[in-house]
C-alpha cells in the first residue's frame, strides 16, 4: 500500500481587492510514494511544496483533487494520528518548556500517561535536548526550536513524517544530524517525506525525489536513475598542467584546474589515455564515471518550461 | 457524510436554534427585569454629572436620553399613570446635554406644564426649561412662542404671554403671527379665536406626532366649547324671548335658523338637557372641554386620544 | 474528543495563567476596589453604594478587557504566528478547537472574577464593618458578570476566527458597549419607521442583551433579584455563547490558513 497516494490536488487562490482574480498555486498534482522510502520534493521558494503540504495536512482546503493517505482518506482525523508533521520556520507555544509542549502534543495525539511519561525525554535526548528542563520555547535559539519540531513530529512513533525544510536554521553539525536521523527513521520502517531546496540533502538521502516549480511537477524519479552515467563518459584528472599530444589528439575536453588537469573522454578510450599518461610518467591522481548531479538534472528541468527564473538549486 | 458536512449541518443547525432563542428571550426578559421601569432610566438624577460622565460623547448622550424620554412618556401616558416625576429631569439632561435639541423644548411646553393626566403638572419647571433654551439660542423665535404657550394655556398669565410672544416677534425672521399673538394677549385674552390661533400655530409649526395630536384635540375641544357657548347664549334667548326653555334641540335650532340639528366634531347631536344646559354626548371623547359637561363631571383619568394622524 | 476538548481547554487555560497582561490587570481592578473605600468617605452613608458600585463595574470592565486581551489570542494570534499547524496536523477536530479554546478562556475568567470578587467584598468588609443579608445579591451580580464574560469570550472567538487580532479586539469591545445600550438601542428601534426599522430592530435583538444582564445598580440598592431573572439570563447567556460558537465553528471550519 503507497504511503501518499496525491490524486489530482489543485489549488487555486482567488486573490486581489475584490478576490476575483485567480491565482493558480498548485496544478493538479498526481504522486505516489512508497512506504518505506525517503522521498524528496524539490523545487525552489514558492514553487508550491508548502501549498502541497498544507493541502495534505488539511490546513488549506483544495480546489479539486483527493489524496489517500495511508490507504485512507486524507481529511480522516484519525489518520493524523499516524502522522507527524513539522512545519517550516516552527513557532511553538513560548510560554511553555520543551516537556510541557511535547506533553500537550502527546494529550492531543492520544498518546497515553504513561508512554508520554517515558517517550518524552527519549525524544528529547534523540533530537540532541537533553538539557532544557524548565526553559520556556521563548528562549530557545531558531536550532533548538527546530530540534523541538523534529521531537513532537516524531513524538507519537508514527508511520508516516512529513518536514518542510528541516534544515533550515541549523548548523552544519545540526543537519549532520537531522541526516543521520532521517536515516534512522527509514530504518525504523517508516516513511519520510520532505521537501526542500538544498538538492545536495535530498541527493544524500533520498530515495526517490520530485520537482516541482511554479506549481506544476517537472519530473519524479528514483535519484539513482536521474543521475545515471552520463552515456559512458569518464572524467580523468591527472597532476600537472601539461596536456600531452596523445590526449589532445582525442579530441577530449580539457581543463586545468590549478596543479592539475580534468579531462572528460569517452569510456573507450580510457586505456589508451592511461598508456598516453604512463608513457609521459605523469602521476594519475583519479579515473571517475561521471554522473549528472542532481542539481543538472534540476537546473535542465527548471529550464525547461520556458522560464528564465533563473533560480539555481544549490542556491541557500 | 464526510465528517466536515456533519460538522457544518450540526454547527448551521446549532446557530439557527439558538439565535431564535436569543431573540425569544430578549422579547421575554423586560418583564422579569427588578423595578427597572423608570427608576433606572435616569440612573443618575443631575444634569451636570452625566455630562461629566458622557466623556465628550454630549451629542450621543443626549439623543439617548431623548429616547428614553419620549419612550418614558408614551410608556406611562397610554398606561393611564398619572404621575410623571421623572418627565423634568429626563428633559433638563437632555437639554443640558444638548442645549440644541429643540424637540425637547417643544415636548416640554406641550408636556410638561399641563395638569395630570395629561402632563406632569409642572409649569414651572417647564418655564424654566424655556427660560434655559432661550439663553442658548436666542434667535430661535419657537422657544419664546413655547414659552408664551405655556403662560397662557397653563399659568393663565396672560399679561407674561404676550410679553414672551413679543419678545419672539423681534427675532430675525421671526412668524408673522408672534406679533399677533402678543397683541390679542393684551386684548383678547380670552376669546376662542386666540386660542384657536394659538393650537392651530402649534399644530402647523410642529413635527412630533404626540403634540400635533395633543394640538388637534385641544382644537376640537375649543370648537365644542365655542359650540356650546353659542347654543347656551341660543337657549338664553330662547328664555328672553318666549319665557319658557325651549323644548327639544330641533325647536332651538329651527328658532336659530340653523340647517339641522348642530352637531359636534364627532358628528353627534348636542343634547339639551332638563334645565336647558346645553351637554355633549359624550365628553369623554373631548378630554379638554370646559363646557357642556354635566355638573360634577370629572374627566377620565385616562384621556382618549380619538384622532389620529 | 472530550478528553482533547479538556486538553486543549487546560493549555489555553495555563497560557493565560503566564500571561503578564492577566496580573496587570487583576491588580489594578483591585485597586479600583481599595479606592473605592476612599472615594466613599468622602460622602457619608453612601460608602457602601460606591464601593459596591465601583467595584463591581471595575471587576466588569477589567473582565472584559481581559476577556478581549486573551480572546484575540486565542484563534487570530495563533493563525498569525503559525502555532496552529502543529496543532491541526493531529487528530484535533477544527471544532474541538474552538470549543476548547472557549471552555479554557472561560474558566480563567471564572477564577479571574472570583478573585475580584473577594477584593470587592474585602472592601465592603472594612467599609461597613459586617456584611448585611442583602449583599448576597453581589454574588448574584458576579455571577452575571461571568455570563457577561461567556458571551464577550465567545464573541472574541467568533470575530478570530476571520480576522486579525487588532480587528477582533476592537469588534468584541465595540459589541460591549453597544450591548450595554440594548434597550436604548431596541427604544430607537421603536421609534424609526420602514426600513431603518428593520434593520435596528434586527441589530437590537441580535446585540448581546448586556442591560438586562447588568444589576450592579440594583444590588447597590439592595434589592432583590427574582429567580426567574437568573434562570432567564443563564439560559441566554448560554444560547447566545451557542450562537457565537456556532458561527465561529462554521467560520473556522471553511477557513484556509495560509
Amino acid at each position: 500500500m503507497p504511503a501518499i497516494e496525491i490524486l489530482g490536488l489543485e489549488k487555486t487562490y482567488q486573490v486581489g481587492f475584490w478576490r476575483k482574480r485567480p491565482k493558480r498555486a498548485l496544478d493538479p498534482l498526481h504522486l505516489t510514494v512508497e512506504e518505506g522510502e525517503i522521498f524528496g520534493f524539490l523545487g525552489p521558494n514558492g514553487a508550491g511544496k508548502t501549498t502541497t503540504l498544507k493541502l495534505l495536512m488539511g490546513l488549506v482546503f483544495p480546489t479539486r483533487g483527493s489524496a489517500r493517505i495511508l490507504g485512507q482518506e486524507w481529511t480522516n482525523p484519525e489518520v493524523k494520528a499516524q502522522i507527524g508533521f513539522l512545519p517550516e520556520q516552527p513557532y511553538f507555544y513560548d510560554y511553555l518548556t520543551a516537556h510541557e509542549l511535547l506533553d500537550y502534543y502527546g494529550q492531543l495525539s492520544g498518546v497515553s500517561t504513561s508512554d508520554r511519561q517515558r517517550r518524552i525525554p527519549e525524544m528529547l535526548s534523540r533530537v540532541g535536548l537533553s538539557d532544557v528542563k524548565g526553559l520556556q520555547l521563548r528562549k530557545f535559539s531558531k536550532g533548538m526550536l527546530q530540534r523541538v519540531g523534529i521531537a513532537q513530529a516524531i513524538l507519537h512513533d508514527p508511520k508516516l513524517v512529513f518536514f518542510d525544510e528541516p534544515m533550515s536554521g541549523l548548523d552544519p553539525l545540526g543537519r549532520r544530524e537531522v541526516r543521520d536521523l532521517m536515516e534512522q527513521l527509514k530504518q525504523e520502517g517508516k516513511t519520510v517525506f520532505f521537501s526542500t531546496h538544498i538538492l545536495s540533502d535530498a541527493e544524500a538521502l533520498c530515495d526517490r525525489v520530485a520537482i516541482i516549480h511554479k506549481g506544476q511537477l517537472r519530473g519524479v524519479g528514483a535519484v539513482e536513475d536521474l543521475t545515471s552515467t552520463v552515456q559512458g563518459k569518464v572524467e580523468v584528472v591527472w597532476q600537472g598542467a601539461q596536456i600531452p599530444a596523445g590526449i589532445k589528439a582525442l579530441g577530449a575536453e580539457c581543463h586545468v584546474t590549478g596543479e592539475n588537469v580534468r579531462a572528460v573522454i569517452n569510456e573507450k578510450q580510457q586505456d589508451v589515455v592511461i598508456d598516453v599518461l604512463r608513457r609521459e610518467h605523469t602521476r594519475l591522481i583519479s579515473i571517475t564515471p561521471l554522473r549528472t548531479s542532481l542539481e543538472a538534472y534540476f537546473v535542465e528541468k527548471l529550464q525547461h518550461s520556458q522560464t528564465a527564473a533563473g533560480t539555481t538549486g544549490g542556491a541557500d | 457524510m464526510s465528517p466536515r458536512r456533519r460538522t457544518t449541518a450540526l454547527a448551521a443547525t446549532c446557530l439557527a436554534i439558538s439565535m431564535t432563542a436569543c431573540v425569544l428571550l430578549v422579547r421575554h426578559v423586560d418583564r422579569l427585569r427588578p423595578v427597572v421601569g423608570d427608576q433606572d432610566v435616569l440612573y443618575v438624577d443631575s444634569p451636570k454629572m452625566i455630562k461629566r460622565a458622557s466623556l465628550g460623547f454630549d451629542g450621543l448622550m443626549a439623543c439617548i436620553y431623548w429616547t428614553r424620554t419620549v419612550q418614558y412618556f408614551g410608556h406611562r401616558h397610554y398606561n393611564g399613570t398619572t404621575s410623571y416625576n421623572e418627565l423634568a429631569p429626563l428633559l433638563e439632561i437632555t437639554t443640558a446635554l444638548d442645549p440644541h435639541m429643540f424637540p425637547a423644548y417643544e415636548f416640554g411646553a406641550s408636556f410638561l406644564a399641563p395638569k395630570p393626566p395629561n402632563g406632569a403638572g409642572q409649569p414651572d419647571r417647564a418655564i424654566q426649561l424655556m427660560e434655559y433654551g432661550i439663553a442658548h439660542n436666542p434667535d430661535n423665535w419657537q422657544l419664546y412662542y413655547n414659552l408664551g404657550f405655556i403662560y397662557y394655556t397653563e399659568v393663565k398669565d396672560y399679561k407674561k404671554a404676550s410679553e414672551a410672544f413679543d419678545r419672539g416677534s423681534r427675532v430675525p425672521n421671526a412668524h408673522p403671527f408672534l406679533k399677533i399673538m402678543a397683541a390679542r394677549m393684551a386684548e383678547n385674552a380670552g376669546d376662542f379665536a386666540t386660542a384657536r390661533l394659538l393650537w392651530s400655530a402649534t399644530f402647523e409649526t410642529s413635527k412630533q406626532t404626540d403634540i400635533r395630536q395633543n394640538a388637534m384635540e385641544h382644537l376640537r375641544c375649543i370648537q365644542v366649547d365655542e359650540d356650546v357657548t353659542q347654543l347656551q347664549d341660543a337657549v338664553t334667548r330662547f328664555g328672553q324671548d318666549t319665557g319658557r326653555l325651549p323644548a327639544s334641540m330641533s325647536e332651538l335650532a329651527t328658532a336659530e335658523h340653523l340647517p339641522g340639528i348642530p352637531v359636534d366634531p364627532d358628528g353627534e347631536a348636542y343634547q339639551l338637557a332638563a334645565e336647558g344646559r346645553i351637554l355633549v354626548q359624550h365628553p369623554e371623547n373631548f378630554p379638554f372641554i370646559t363646557k357642556g359637561t354635566p355638573p360634577g363631571y370629572k374627566p377620565a383619568a385616562r384621556p382618549k386620544f380619538h384622532t389620529t394622524l | 474528543m472530550n478528553a482533547r476538548i479538556a486538553y486543549i481547554a487546560s493549555n489555553t487555560f495555563r497560557e493565560a495563567v503566564r500571561d503578564r497582561v492577566l496580573y496587570n490587570l487583576i491588580a489594578f481592578a483591585l485597586l479600583l476596589s481599595g479606592a473605592a473605600i476612599l472615594v466613599g468617605q468622602i460622602s457619608i452613608d453612601i460608602e457602601r453604594l460606591v464601593v459596591i458600585n465601583l467595584g463591581l463595574t471595575a471587576v466588569s470592565l477589567f473582565g472584559v478587557i481581559i476577556a478581549i486581551f486573551i480572546g484575540i489570542g486565542l484563534v487570530s494570534k495563533e493563525i498569525e504566528k503559525r502555532t496552529l499547524y502543529t496543532v491541526l496536523s493531529r487528530p484535533v477536530r477544527r471544532w474541538e478547537f474552538i470549543v476548547g479554546k472557549f471552555f479554557g478562556l472561560a474558566g480563567t475568567l471564572v477564577v479571574n472574577t472570583f478573585f475580584m470578587g473577594i477584593g470587592v467584598f474585602g472592601a465592603l468588609l472594612y467599609v461597613a464593618h459586617k456584611f448585611a443579608r442583602p449583599d448576597a445579591g453581589i454574588l448574584v451580580a458576579l455571577y452575571f458578570i461571568i455570563l457577561e464574560f461567556l458571551i464577550i469570550c465567545s464573541l472574541a472567538l467568533l470575530f478570530s476566527s476571520f480576522s486579525s487580532p487588532l480587528l477582533s479586539a476592537v469588534f468584541a469591545f465595540s459589541l460591549f458597549v453597544i450591548g450595554s445600550f440594548a434597550d436604548d438601542l431596541r427604544g430607537f428601534a421603536g421609534l424609526t419607521h420602514g426600513f431603518t426599522r428593520w434593520v435596528a430592530t434586527g441589530a437590537a435583538y441580535l446585540v448581546p442583551n448586556f442591560s438586562a444582564l447588568n444589576v450592579i445598580s440594583v444590588v447597590a440598592h439592595q434589592q432583590s433579584i427574582g429567580l426567574q431573572l437568573i434562570l432567564h439570563n443563564t439560559l441566554y447567556a448560554l444560547c447566545y455563547a451557542t450562537m457565537a460558537l456556532s458561527g465561529a465553528v462554521l467560520i473556522f471550519d471553511r477557513r484556509n490558513l495560509k
